[in-house]
């Protein structure tokens, strides 16, 4: 009846579960009372949770993202402790079994749900907005996508609780991940939630592909397409390309477990070197996934806030659509020391470093713009800064594990962790967070508080040094990364160091949440407000609009002459808006509960399927067809908004800006 | 006046909603390539590992599969006619020609159940090897395929039954599906040439 599942399943023997278990559920009760208390379950679940509007799907992409950010970040500063710890005969406070569930959920949630969620959540809020479009191509397959990710990072967590997670790494590399050595049901839940959020992720990736291609505003050819556009447009082409790529690796690795196939089995011919290839076949681009917008996003900041169009933007376009295409040719690089010979490491090595070019050209376009701009360091500017340092490190760093010889000596080494959180924390994340600091009055009308913004980067800039850099030590020095004790005295000190390091990140996460507290509660001061919607004297299109925005973006398309056409139009002193013009009504989506649905039945599909529940499972998939065959009976699924409206609101904002002119 | 025309035009555009599901769809297709292109090129590296079992000579049998072969490029045939129909908004003649793909779809999947029964019962199964793995994985994805084809076929001769014209939006559902109908044909061809032909020969 219930599959594997038994009350053994739930570990009410380990305090620190039973510990964070009673945290998640006061919390989860605070919140549910909250929302119970003010009535607004109705307002979240017509607004916010069946809304197929982009800008809110985008922000609940974020609110995912921070949530999967204190989760993997619990889980990183656990291991740093343990290492501190765990040395010369102390076993430290996480036996074996807990620390490798620990260090594979890190990195899945990290990439998966936090780093992931980000960057569509991002795109969600700003890539219609900036290509002058009213929604994207398909809104509810957006939605769609957003609860794929969400009922995936879900079922991740409730595997906290009921059963194990996976202590096979991020990737989950066989043998080890098969039956015969795993056979409990934790990596079965990392498949499904992989699998699961790599659907999602996969129709995000096609919805602002067609949304880019069909949806520009009049006038904005491709050339004329704001930076930020073009990373995400590149970022889709390589989600279309890769994510199959992890939907074959899953399901096979899947099919291994479940229906004793060989593919990656040690006997029955199966051959491991073929998952290397493929998961990593996905596992390059993806990096590349999550990097492409965050350059985006600086290249948006840096020319904003050095009053300055950018520097070498048709080279900007080229060289992400180089790292584009060379992020599809560098894969073996994970796996130099599997042995496929000195040609084949070699083609992959020079690959490898050749992508170093397009990103330096970018680096330089970036100083570039900045050199005799007038630079204001605003919070937002800190992180670009902190950026170009930390990861111009980082990719000198990524070159010698791009050396065959010198990978030999580093592969599998704490050097090739602190390589690439140097990228992914001080590339992606710094990105990400000063998008978010960009584009936040955007999707609320008022601005994140600097002074926190500044302190939050500081902590997060040095804890960054303080934490990583001992890692390349005590890589050169020959220490393994997934271990959980170790003998050497001389690693010791370096990992004191590097728990140190972890804590001022800690700090630094703290700054954040006091920066969202200190704004929300500071949000109706003058300063604060942005009633032009324009509070940067920012150059895209997203800014010609109020903030937030109007559900429908634009009342009348605006038509694009040039480059960064915002700042052209002031420029030349043309209202963007055409205020008071021809109103036409306006054809929207209506919201739908389906993406709920089927994300919903996924988690129950998933679920099952991870306990042998077969009825469950069936009655998810079940759900699943049923949702997407009534969905497609649906006719009314559109209506339009009338002139009468339409105007209303743009004269409310014109209002406003009115007023805002004259307090200048 | 040309400026007139193109904002009329423009404006006809989004009365109309030109949707880009189409374009959507074609997206979608090419990511689906991407998955057989994978399942194909595990296929390749696994095809010799028989582990002590059968070879694809010993397993296949060509007369079967060239009946499937011909069973599905007709019926993509089928299909095609019942575009044209669609397109000339006969609706009756389109579902007639719909059903007729239907069955043959059916009769497709049914031989290619018959055979992995078939093989399954020899103890030649997916757990057999490598080599049958992939062969079970690459050519199910494909029936898998086949199956959501049908299902979605059925759905929508479910709800063109009793119409007398076709809207936009059901011509665009229904050439979805046709996209989806050929490419799985195109996919098949692929398997037939690579897994059973180079398999046999």
């Amino acid at each position: 009846m219930f599959g594997k599942l038994t009350l053994s399943a739930i570990p009410y023997d380990v305090p620190i579960l039973v510990g964070t278990f009673i945290g998640a559920a006061i919390a989860g009760l605070a919140v549910v009372g909250l929302i119970t208390y003010y009535g607004k379950w109705g307002y979240l679940w017509r607004e916010w949770l069946t809304s197929v509007d982009h800008k809110r799907i985008g922000v609940m992409y974020i609110v995912v993202a921070l949530v999967a950010l204190f989760r993997g970040f619990a889980d990183a500063i656990m291991m740093r402790s343990q290492l501190a710890l765990a040395y010369a005969g102390n076993p430290g406070y996480l036996p074996p079994h807990h620390y490798d569930q620990i260090f594979s959920a890190h990195g899945t949630i990290m990439i998966f749900f936090m780093a992931m969620a980000f960057m569509q959540g991002l795109m969600n809020i700003v890539v219609p907005l900036q290509i002058g479009a009213r929604d994207v191509a398909f809104p509810f397959v957006n939605t769609l996508s957003f609860w794929m990710t969400t009922i995936s990072f879900l079922l991740v967590n409730v595997s906290l609780f009921i059963g194990e997670f996976s202590q096979c790494g991020w990737l989950a590399y066989p043998p080890l991940s098969e039956q015969q050595f795993s056979p409990g049901v934790g990596v079965d839940y990392y498949i499904w939630a992989v699998q699961l959020s790599g659907v999602g992720t996969l129709l995000t990736g096609v919805n602002f592909f067609a949304t880019i291609v069909k949806m520009r505003a009049p006038g904005m050819t491709y050339m004329r397409m704001p930076v930020f556009t073009w990373t995400i447009f590149c970022t889709t082409v390589l989600i279309m390309v890769a994510f199959p790529i992890l939907t074959v690796a899953m399901g096979l690795l899947g099919l291994d477990r479940y229906l004793g196939m060989h593919f990656f089995t040690n006997d029955g011919g199966g051959n491991q070197m073929l998952y290397l290839s493929v998961i990593w076949g996905w596992g390059h681009p993806e990096v590349y996934i999550l990097v492409l917008p965050a350059f985006g996003a600086f290249s948006e900041i840096t020319q904003t806030f050095s009053r300055k169009p950018l520097f070498g933007y048709k080279t900007m376009v080229y060289a992400t659509a180089s790292i584009m295409v060379l992020s599809l040719v560098v894969w073996v690089h994970h796996f130099f020391t599997m042995g496929a010979g000195p040609n084949v490491n070699a083609f992959f090595g020079i690959m490898t470093m050749i992508i170093a070019v397009p990103t330096g050209v970018k680096i330089f376009n970036w100083l570039f713009t900045m050199y005799k701009g007038r630079i204001e360091f605003h919070a937002t500017m800190y992180w670009v800064i902190g950026f170009m340092i930390t990861f111009s490190i980082g990719g000198m760093t990524g070159v010698m594990l791009a050396i065959p010889a010198s990978d030999f000596v580093l592969h599998n080494s704490l050097f090739v962790i602190a390589h690439f959180h140097n990228v992914i924390i001080g590339g992606v994340y710094f990105g990400y967070v000063a998008a978010m600091n960009f584009w936040f009055p955007k999707s609320f009308g008022f601005k994140l508080n600097e002074a926190w913004g500044k302190r939050a980067f500081w902590c997060w800039f040095i804890g960054f040094y303080v934490a990583f850099m001992p890692l390349y030590v005590v890589g050169f020095e020959g220490m393994t990364r997934r271990m959980n004790h170790y003998d050497n005295p001389e690693w010791h000190p370096w990992l004191l160091i590097a728990e140190v390091g972890a804590v001022l990140i800690a700090c630094g996460i703290v700054c954040q949440l006091t920066q969202l507290y200190v704004s929300i509660r500071d949000r109706n001061l003058a300063e604060n407000r942005d009633l032009t919607g324009d509070p940067w004297n920012a150059r895209t299109l997203e800014w010609s609009t109020s903030s937030p925005p109007p559900f429908y973006n634009f009342a009348i398309l605006p038509e694009v002459h040039e480059l960064d056409a915002f700042a052209h139009d002031k420029e030349a002193g043309i209202d963007t808006r055409r205020a008071g013009g021809d109103y036409q009504p306006i054809h929207m989506p209506k919201n739908t509960a389906c993406g709920f649905l089927i994300g919903a039945f996924s988690f129950v599909l998933g679920f099952g399927a991870v306990w042998y529940i077969w009825w469950l499972a069936a009655v998810g998939l079940i759900g699943v067809i049923a949702t997407v065959i009534a969905r497609s009976a649906d006719n009314d699924v559109d209506y339009y908004v009338p002139v009468s409206e339409v105007a209303r609101i743009e004269q409310e904002h014109t209002h406003n800006l009115m007023a805002a002119q004259a307090a200048e | 006046m040309a400026q007139n025309m193109t904002a009329d035009a423009a404006h006809a555009h989004d009365e109309h909603h030109e949707s880009p599901v189409v374009f959507g769809f074609w997206l979608y297709l090419m990511t689906d390539c991407i998955i057989f292109g994978t399942l194909f090129a595990v296929f390749a590296v696994l095809r010799d590992q028989f582990a002590g079992g059968p070879t694809g000579h010993e397993v296949f049998e060509l007369s079967g599969v060239g009946i499937e072969t011909a069973i599905l490029l007709f019926s993509s045939i089928t299909y095609g006619f019942g575009m044209i129909a669609a397109h000339e908004n006969k609706v009756s003649t389109m579902r007639t020609w719909l059903g007729v793909t239907f069955l043959l779809g059916l009769g497709f999947l049914f031989m290619e159940i018959r055979e992995f029964s078939h093989m399954i019962a020899e103890g030649n199964g997916p757990d057999r090897s490598a080599f049958l793995s992939a062969f079970f994985t690459l050519v199910g994805t494909h029936g898998l395929h086949v199956t959501c084809g049908l299902l979605w076929m059925a759905v929508l001769l479910f709800q063109t039954a009793g119409k007398t014209e076709l809207n936009e939006r059901m011509v665009g559902k229904l050439t979805c599906l046709s996209l989806f109908w050929h490419f799985l044909d195109i996919v098949w061809i692929c398997v037939f040439t690579f897994v059973y032909l180079m398999g046999v020969l």
